[in-house]
C-alpha cells in the first residue's frame, strides 16, 4: 500500500504538471483539493482518466470522485479494492 | 492612440521595449518557456498546466502587465494557426481505438482564445476581449478594433498583438495601447 501511495504521488505530479511540487511535500492524508496543491475541476477529470488508464477502473459516477480523491490514502484504498490491472 | 510597452518573443529571446530581458540556448519552445518562467520568477504554478500557445501569450503579456492595475484593460490578440498545435496533440490522444484516453486538461486548450482567458484570470480582468485568426499580422486591423473599444469607454487600455505558435515555430509581438 505504501508503494502505491508513493506511485500515486509521482503520477499525480506528472499527470497534473505540478512542476513546483515534490513527492515529499504531499502527505498521505493531505486534502488533494482545496489544499496546498491548488487542484481544480479539470484536475479531477484527469484523475478519473488516470484511474481508467493505469488501474483499469472506470468511474461510472463522477460524483464519487469527491470521496475517492479526498487524499492519497483514500485514493490508494479505492484503487486497491477496485483495480483490474 | 499611443503604443506604450512592447514585448517580442522569438528565437528563444524575450525583448521588452528593445531590451533583451531573457535569452536561452534552448530551441525547444516548452524548455525555453520553462527557463523563462523560472528566470523571471513569475511564481504562477498554473503556468505549467497551460498549452504552448497560452504559455507564449502569458509570457508576453506578463512582461507588460506585471505592474499596475488592469481592471480596465481589454485584450485583443490574433494569430494564424489558432490552437492547431494543441488540436493535433489532442487528436493524437484519441487516435487509437485500443488506447483511447482523451485528456480533459489538453482538451480545454483546443480553442485559441483560451490564452486570453489565462491572461484575464491572472490579472483579474473582466473586460472586453477578442481573438482573431488572420492570415498574417495586421496591425492596422487590430489597432482599429482596439480604438473602437477605447472610444466606447469600455476600457482605458488595450493589450494588443500577435501570438503565433505551431510546433517549434513561434512569435509573439504584444503591446499596450492607450488613448
Amino acid at each position: 500500500m505504501e508503494n502505491l501511495q508513493t506511485e500515486l504521488k509521482h503520477k499525480i505530479i506528472e499527470v497534473l504538471n505540478l512542476e513546483d511540487v515534490s513527492v515529499e511535500e504531499i502527505k498521505d492524508t493531505d486534502p488533494l483539493f482545496g489544499g496546498g496543491l491548488g487542484l481544480d475541476s479539470i484536475d479531477a477529470l484527469e484523475l478519473i482518466v488516470l484511474l481508467d488508464k493505469d488501474y483499469g477502473i472506470k468511474l461510472a459516477d463522477p460524483k464519487k470522485g469527491k470521496e475517492i480523491f479526498q487524499s492519497i490514502d483514500t485514493m490508494a484504498k479505492f484503487i486497491e479494492e477496485n483495480r483490474t490491472k | 492612440m499611443k503604443k506604450t510597452d512592447i514585448c517580442t518573443i522569438e528565437n528563444s529571446k524575450i525583448i521588452v521595449n528593445k531590451e533583451v530581458i531573457f535569452e536561452s540556448q534552448s530551441k525547444v519552445f516548452s524548455e525555453f518557456a520553462k527557463e523563462a518562467y523560472k528566470s523571471l520568477e513569475l511564481n504562477y504554478p498554473k503556468f505549467h498546466k497551460m498549452d504552448n500557445l497560452s504559455k507564449l501569450a502569458f509570457l508576453a503579456s506578463e512582461m507588460i502587465l506585471k505592474d499596475g492595475d488592469h481592471s480596465k484593460t481589454a485584450i485583443v490578440l490574433a494569430n494564424k494557426s489558432s490552437s492547431l498545435d494543441t488540436d493535433f496533440k489532442y487528436q493524437e490522444s484519441i487516435n487509437s481505438q485500443d488506447n483511447f484516453f482523451p485528456s480533459p486538461a489538453v482538451f480545454v486548450y483546443t480553442l485559441s482564445n483560451i490564452c486570453v482567458g489565462e491572461i484575464s484570470i491572472r490579472h483579474k480582468m473582466q473586460t472586453e476581449n477578442a481573438f482573431f485568426v488572420l492570415d498574417e499580422f495586421d496591425e492596422k486591423f487590430l489597432n482599429d478594433y482596439s480604438e473602437q473599444i477605447l472610444e466606447s469607454g469600455k476600457a482605458e487600455k488595450v493589450l494588443c498583438g500577435w501570438v503565433e505558435l505551431y510546433q517549434e515555430s513561434y512569435k509573439a509581438f504584444v503591446y499596450l495601447l492607450t488613448n
